[in-house]
């Protein structure tokens, strides 16, 4: 990084220091991340807010995210048209929540959205499936499924519908001693 | 109705001021248009906006959907002149206001008003743009408008009413707004929205802010109040620059990342834990280069001057090989690394450097620093550690949600992480299913049982071991005719014991069965206690040497004072003598930090050279010979090494232990550990990127961090004792270091005090030295630490209290959120968003359509653009 850096004035920098827990080597290393996947696509500069998306394919072949199985789904979660396809805005967002200084509750709150396969705000039987799936790459039987998936929903589900909300899912997550050090990915 | 939804954007205070409203309008019909103008405009903040708007109403008074478009141009033109400057603005409005009759002139009459007036038509003008952007909005509502058109006067009377009555009530709520953006700017990284409506309702947020925080003050104190929002924003500009440059100065991101998507989090931590030291250690290393070793450099005596800083004539003609070198003699031992080469000189230099004091001072201070250093660092962890892992209830949901490893970048790892996750599930669902076997329960007891057995006697063993190889030596010493083995028996027992030791208690823990990151812990546990015990019967071997050594000394100095009284009694002049040649006394601190200097880069030998036989040529041997051997060598018996967490992460306690300790007889030391640690993290991370393999079972650090810190602050405790003991009791050497020549080595502190400072400070001290004031202080100290303990406990007690509370099943959770008070995320609100229905909030008729920038950035919600929402309709 420059000092002369002309990718995106001072005034775009502060806001997204303050809109994201980066700071501005870290945006800028991340703007070169963002343009390394697909350097004829992408500007180098970004003072007039080109609109530029990257394909999913690109995204969620970077080294970070290939060998995740929810990749798709994290991809899709940050995209503005929810299909995977990013802009740098959605970019930063992404890595912004997985950083290590977000605090519990957003990354909670994303976390949700990702398991919720389908979309609509409750995590459901078939939304632990797919998890448990991609997971476990479908090493388990259906009856272990089975098992797993109610017992998940047995032990996290306080208001006895059969499925997660995210309030559910909040309260359950917020005592994993492991959710901070996990959902994460440092960039 | 549009009624309502302009009030989604607003906040509590727009329902304050139509409350407001509400009182001074009595019937029905006319109270509804006086919201529709309060809050389409912006509601409470909209008062000069009604009032503007009603003023232009006036002007170009019964018209319809054509003047209104031309009035929404009208508007527009003055915001873009307003950019500019706000007087010719005023001149602007000027002449309208004349039209508008008494009661506007009354209010421009006090000279407090004008302020607000100021902030008045700045915020009509932001109503405006919102306003103008929204024209297709508006236009739809031309209905409405019309209906309203009649009771327009009315309620522009109403407002202007309102206008002289609630000045007071305004500046309340422009503060209030104030606030409140000022509170969006700092936590708006923590709501859920997408970046774009976060760059917007920030980029509003900041002008708005910009706009009237001047504004606020009033009276006299305004240019103060001005100046002190100036200064704040320049204070988090600049706050902000410095952790952009602490971030760009933390070094080896990079690499750790690498190593960390290669190996899992466990790993990684370690080298998060090198890079830790490396920064604690290149400060200690500041305070002793800048503070003791430069300045003997610089303004001290040269070398030769004076007996201690010269090598003696026995040893000169060997000073220079290079054995004697490595082993830290000859000109070694005579240089600024070592204690003894420094004068005892009160001041040194033109600037009259007080060397002796600042030695003792920075020996001193290098366990201050450490000590809150690491206790900082692990009430910092111990804080960021959160959710407590006692809690088994959620199983199989945790196993689900968190036991993906987002940082995991490397398909190999990835592999593995598949294989325990899967693993890890079967072994629940057998657990579920069988309910806990009991046999099993006694067979797992009985073997940790006999695992821990075994490993005791092992300890034990090399205890006694350790313990005979000193006996010996010190029969060794008495002798000259040793072989090189016999020479350095100690030495290498100890190092193999090192070697051999870890190994076999982890085979030991294999028959434990406990999950590997508890066993990691046990082995750390058990390595420690092997090494604390070379350490210290390495200590107490040492200190039976230096106790010789004093007694020498005695000999010394009575042959000194009978030399003396030689010379006195026969009246000669001594005759003068090169430097080289004074009979000297034996400088045990020399000698102490020459065995620790020894100890130390015989450390480091060791720990790379098994890094380089042990991982790499092992590496290059599973590699290569795997063409031509008759079994698959990768696969099978060697294999690839994993890395050593315990045995590294020890290693480096340890290590920083023998720096602790040897640090006050050889001030050089910190130096080449700094060197040490700044090589092992290049070599290390080129190793183990090179040469190991992932574990088998990868699992996360969960909070190991503080259990390395523990470990250190053990190791740093007991390295402090030797020191201490030493510096209070030991009578210095009497021709060597910067105490020489006194009877204990603190003493150069009541020196300074009697001497540099103000007697009345001397006896001040005399009087604070007095055990009558001592013993009452330490036992307050002992009650508040008492006191702070149990106070501790009760909080801790109400918040497990708390935690049960939280827990209790209720039909409907309520916002059980831990972490909010402490981390400020504001989700609430958006978590309500979340809800299932999107219409549930207000009666919205017509679809979201294209939003116009939010008008007002309140920190509720918007419509249709938080991520809550995103989801497509199905």
């Amino acid at each position: 990084m420059g000092n002369k850096q002309t990718i995106f004035t001072a005034e775009q920098l502060d806001a997204y220091q303050d809109c994201t827990y980066f700071t501005r080597k870290e945006i800028l290393r991340l703007f070169d991340r963002y343009r390394d996947l697909a350097p004829q696509l992408v500007p180098l500069d970004y003072t007039g807010q080109p609109d530029v998306k990257l394909p999913y394919e690109l995204i969620g072949s970077m080294p970070e995210l290939k060998d995740n199985p929810f990749r798709q789904r994290i991809a899709e979660v940050f995209s503005e048209d929810g299909e995977g396809n990013m802009t740098l805005d959605d970019f930063l967002d992404m890595f912004s929540v997985l950083s290590e200084m977000a605090p519990r509750d957003l990354k909670a709150y994303y976390a949700f959205k990702i398991y919720d396969f389908n979309n609509d705000d409750f995590i459901c039987q078939s939304d632990l499936v797919k998890t448990l799936n991609k997971l476990t790459r479908n090493e388990l039987t259906e009856d272990e499924v089975r098992m797993v998936c109610e017992k998940v929903i047995d032990e996290a589900d306080l208001d006895n519908d059969g499925r997660l909300s995210l309030e559910d899912f909040q309260h359950m997550i917020v005592r994993a001693p492991d959710f901070l050090s996990t959902f994460h990915i440092r960039i | 109705m549009i009624i309502l939804q302009p009030s989604n954007y607003n906040d509590a205070k727009c329902n304050v001021f139509c409350v407001f409203l509400g009182h001074h309008v009595d019937d029905g019909p006319q109270r509804r248009p006086n919201r529709r103008q309060g809050a389409g405009r912006g509601g409470a903040k909209g008062r000069g906006r009604g009032k503007k708007a009603a003023s232009e109403d006036e002007d170009e008074d019964d018209e319809d959907e054509a003047p209104r478009g031309r009035r929404v141009a009208n508007k527009k033109k003055p915001t873009k002149k307003r950019g500019g400057d706000e007087e010719d603005d005023s001149e602007d409005e000027a002449p309208k206001r004349k039209k508008k009759g008494a009661a506007n002139r009354k209010r421009g009459g006090k000279a407090q008003e004008s302020d607000e007036e100021d902030s008045d038509v700045g915020k009509g003008r932001k109503g405006k743009k919102g306003g103008g952007k929204k024209g297709g909005k508006e236009a739809e509502d031309t209905k409405d408008l019309n209906k309203w058109k009649s009771n327009q006067w009315l309620s522009y009377e109403k407002s202007l009413f309102l206008g002289e009555s609630s000045g007071d009530l305004f500046g309340f709520l422009l503060l209030e707004e104030v606030e409140e953006k000022k509170k969006l700017i700092a936590t708006i990284r923590n709501k859920p929205w997408r970046m774009k409506r976060r760059l917007l309702d920030l980029k509003e947020a900041q002008e708005f802010v910009d706009k009237f925080e001047g504004a606020l003050g009033k009276g006299k104190g305004r240019k103060w109040f001005a100046y002190k929002v100036m200064m704040k924003k320049k204070w988090i500009k600049f706050q902000r620059d410095f952790e952009n440059f602490r971030t760009a100065c933390i070094p080896w991101e990079r690499k750790i990342k690498d190593v960390e998507s290669h190996f899992g989090s466990s790993v990684a931590s370690y080298f998060i834990f090198l890079r830790w030291m490396y920064g604690m250690n290149l400060v200690l290393f500041g305070f002793t280069f800048g503070l003791v070793v430069i300045p003997e450099v610089l303004m001290g005596l040269p070398y030769g001057s004076i007996p201690r800083k010269t090598v003696p004539r026995a040893e000169q003609d060997t000073a220079q090989d290079y054995s004697v070198l490595m082993d830290f003699n000859g000109y070694c031992k005579y240089s600024v690394l070592f204690y003894g080469y420094y004068n005892d000189q009160r001041t040194i230099g033109l600037l009259k450097f007080r060397l002796p004091l600042s030695y003792l001072m920075v020996g001193i201070g290098t366990f201050g620093y450490s000590l809150m250093v690491v206790i900082r660092t692990m009430a910092k962890n111990a804080d960021v550690g959160g959710g407590d892992g006692d809690e088994s209830e959620f199983t199989f949901a945790w196993k689900m949600f968190t036991s993906w490893d987002y940082l995991i970048g490397n398909s190999e790892t990835a592999d593995n992480k598949y294989a325990s996750i899967t693993t890890s599930f079967k072994e629940s669902i057998v657990d579920e299913q069988e309910n806990q076997k009991d046999e099993n329960i006694h067979l797992r007891r009985f073997l940790r049982v006999l695992a821990n057995f075994f490993i005791t006697c092992s300890l034990g063993g090399s205890g006694y071991l350790i313990y005979f190889v000193v006996k010996r030596s010190q029969e060794f010493a008495n002798r000259t005719d040793l072989s090189w083995y016999e020479k350095n028996e100690l030495e290498i027992i100890m190092s193999l014991l090192g070697l051999v030791c870890p190994p076999l208690f982890e085979t030991i823990a294999e028959l434990e069965d406990y999950h590997p990151r508890i066993a990691l812990k046990w082995q750390l546990g058990r390595i420690f206690a092997l090494f604390l015990g070379n350490l210290y019967t390495f200590l107490f071997a040492l200190f039976d040497e230096v106790n010789t050594k004093v007694q020498q000394k005695e000999i010394i100095t009575r042959y000194y004072a009978n030399y003396t009284l030689l010379l006195n009694g026969t009246g000669a002049t001594p005759p003068p003598m090169s430097p080289a040649d004074v009979i000297r006394g034996p400088c045990w601190e020399t000698a102490v930090g020459i065995e620790f200097v020894k100890l130390t880069v015989s450390d480091i030998q060791v720990s790379y050279l098994t890094i380089l036989i042990g991982d790499f040529a092992r590496a290059v041997i599973v590699r290569f010979l795997n063409y031509c051997w008759c079994w698959d060598l990768e696969a099978g018996f060697p294999s690839y090494g994993e890395f050593d967490i315990s045995g590294n992460v020890l290693g480096l306690v340890f290590n920083q232990g023998m720096i602790w300790m040897g640090a006050f007889y050889a001030p050089g030391l910190v130096g080449i550990n700094v060197l040490r640690l700044l090589s092992s993290m290049y070599y290390q991370c080129w190793a183990v990127m090179a040469t190991n393999v992932p574990h088998e079972r990868v699992f996360k650090a969960s909070k190991s961090n503080n259990f390395y810190m523990g470990l250190l602050l053990l190791i740093l405790f007991l390295s402090l004792l030797p020191v201490v003991y030493t510096i209070m009791t030991l009578p210095p050497s009497f021709d060597c270091g910067p105490f020489s020549g006194k009877a204990k080595m603190f003493d150069v502190i009541m020196e300074t005090i009697d001497l540099d400072l103000p007697a009345f400070l001397g006896t001040l001290f005399s009087y604070a030295a007095n055990p009558g004031l001592i013993i009452p202080a330490v036992l307050l100290m002992v009650l508040a630490i008492y006191y702070l303990n149990s106070v501790s406990e009760a909080y801790q007690n109400a918040n497990m209290e708390l935690k049960k509370k939280m827990q209790m099943p209720e039909s409907k959770p309520t916002k059980t959120k831990p972490g909010t008070a402490s981390k400020g995320v504001n989700l609430e609100r958006d978590v309500a968003l979340a809800s299932p229905n999107p219409n549930g909030r207000g009666p919205v008729s017509r679809p979201p359509g294209p939003r116009g920038p939010a008008p007002m950035p309140g920190d509720g919600p918007g419509r249709g653009r938080g991520r809550g929402r995103g989801a497509p309709p199905r």
